[in-house]
């Protein structure tokens, strides 16, 4: 027997509907603590309905998500808490500054907003408002989201559109950092992005 | 929640062109009414109860589809709905952040629009009072229409038709209440049963605007 779970997550037979199209069914897939899952596909092929159904955004049509061996949607604040979600929007307010749109989200989830602005080398444009970021700052800023506090899933849609090559290598030491501590990594992805050894997923 | 309104209210100081619009368009109703009307001032006071109370909610319907569209359309929606919040509680506090930055200025900008429509002087405190609880029916009902009228084509056509009725009572007391008040009857009865509406949609409407919140 195994001490503890050898699965953080376990899908089983994921199916979902959009608008009446059966995007995709039967998806099963296991991530293990510290893994990184690469979700790949054709423009269309429900990489992002994936992510949105993982986070509880889009009901489940068919199948069961297991956390730990346990159904992951029973508590959907307790899920909503274990993940961080990064879609194709920022969820920037362009009127706030760039301090003041993560300070919201560090009143909600918690953490530090210096540190996760300098972790994404975004100190120098802390009180510019959002309005005048170019999208990849915008990017970085909603990245800064996913180290201001600790959660073990982080389910990214994208992440490095629009990001530069140093900005993508700045993302190396922060996932290392989230799967070194137990954390998973599901990305949805075109690009190239440093995690190493990650499996991939073709849908 | 308290960061939720903090942020609703801020926004709303970087940007009060919504405010802005709903309190000026209140006022210029209120201000083509009598041109409307023509020489009569009796007969402009006997309107201006409903006049009043029409212009008002009509105003406070404006920035009702950005209530939850701005919030979808850029997926701060999203982060909101997996920040531990519940949806009802998220819907409240959309209502009360609607209210503050509409309906609060639309009370103190009564007395301008009161003035226009030759109301008595001594019925303005109870028309200012009128107009905040009916400003509030509006803002929960409108919660609750704009959750679910969400992601939904012409939704900001729908809006009205799914709110407009539900204010009517909110109308007829308010209406009464101002009435009561400008011929020197006593305005309380009616002031307690517009309140006694609001105490009946503030718990219940938030609950349905979250269900559809949820409901994608």
């Amino acid at each position: 027997m195994e001490a503890g779970p050898l699965h953080l997550i376990e899908a089983q037979d994921l199916a979902c509907w959009r608008a009446e199209r059966l995007v995709f069914a039967g998806l099963a897939f296991t991530v293990a603590p510290g893994e990184a899952l690469l979700l790949t596909g054709a423009n269309g092929a429900g990489k992002s309905s994936l992510l949105r159904v993982l986070a509880g955004l889009i009901p489940l049509a068919e199948g069961r998500l297991l956390w730990e061996g346990a159904d992951a949607f029973v508590d959907q604040t307790a899920h909503g808490a274990r993940l961080r979600y990064l879609g194709h929007q920022d969820a920037l307010k362009p009127a706030l500054t760039a301090k003041e749109n993560l300070a919201f989200y560090a009143r909600l989830h918690g953490g530090d907003v210096a540190a996760a602005l300098d972790a994404l080398g975004l100190s120098a444009l802390a009180d510019l408002p959002a309005r005048v970021l170019s999208s990849g700052q915008k990017r970085r800023l909603a990245l800064a989201r996913l180290v201001l506090a600790p959660a073990p899933l982080w389910l990214l849609d994208e992440p490095s559109v629009g990001l530069d090559a140093a900005s993508v290598e700045r993302l190396a030491p922060l996932f290392a950092a989230h799967r070194a501590a137990g954390g998973v990594v599901l990305a949805a992805t075109h690009l190239p992005l440093p995690l190493p050894d990650a499996r991939e997923l073709r849908l | 929640m308290i960061a939720l309104l903090g942020r609703e209210l801020r926004l709303a100081i970087r940007h009060p062109a919504d405010t802005l619009s709903a309190v000026m368009f209140f006022v210029l109703v209120a201000a083509l009414f009598p041109f409307g009307v023509g020489p009569s001032p009796e007969l402009l006071a006997r309107l201006a109860p409903g006049a009043l109370l029409a212009a008002a909610l009509l105003a406070a319907l404006l920035p009702l589809d950005r209530l939850f569209g701005a919030e979808a359309e850029d997926g701060s929606l999203d982060q909101l709905l997996l920040s531990g919040l519940h949806p009802a509680g998220i819907a409240a506090v959309k209502a009360l952040g609607h209210w503050i930055t509409t309906g609060l200025p639309l009370v103190l900008a009564t007395p301008i629009a009161a003035a226009l429509l030759n109301l008595p002087t001594e019925a303005w405190g109870t028309a200012m009072l009128a107009l905040g609880l009916a400003s509030a029916i509006l803002s929960v009902f409108g919660a609750a229409g704009a959750a679910l009228t969400l992601g939904a084509r012409r939704g900001g056509v729908l809006l009205p038709l799914l709110v407009l009725p539900l204010s009517i009572p909110a109308v007829i007391f308010g209406a009464a209440a101002i009435e009561a008040a400008a011929n020197g009857l006593a305005a309380r009865p009616y002031l307690l049963l517009e309140a006694a509406l609001l105490a009946l949609a503030a718990p219940l409407a938030p609950l349905a605007a979250g269900a559809a919140l949820r409901g994608d």
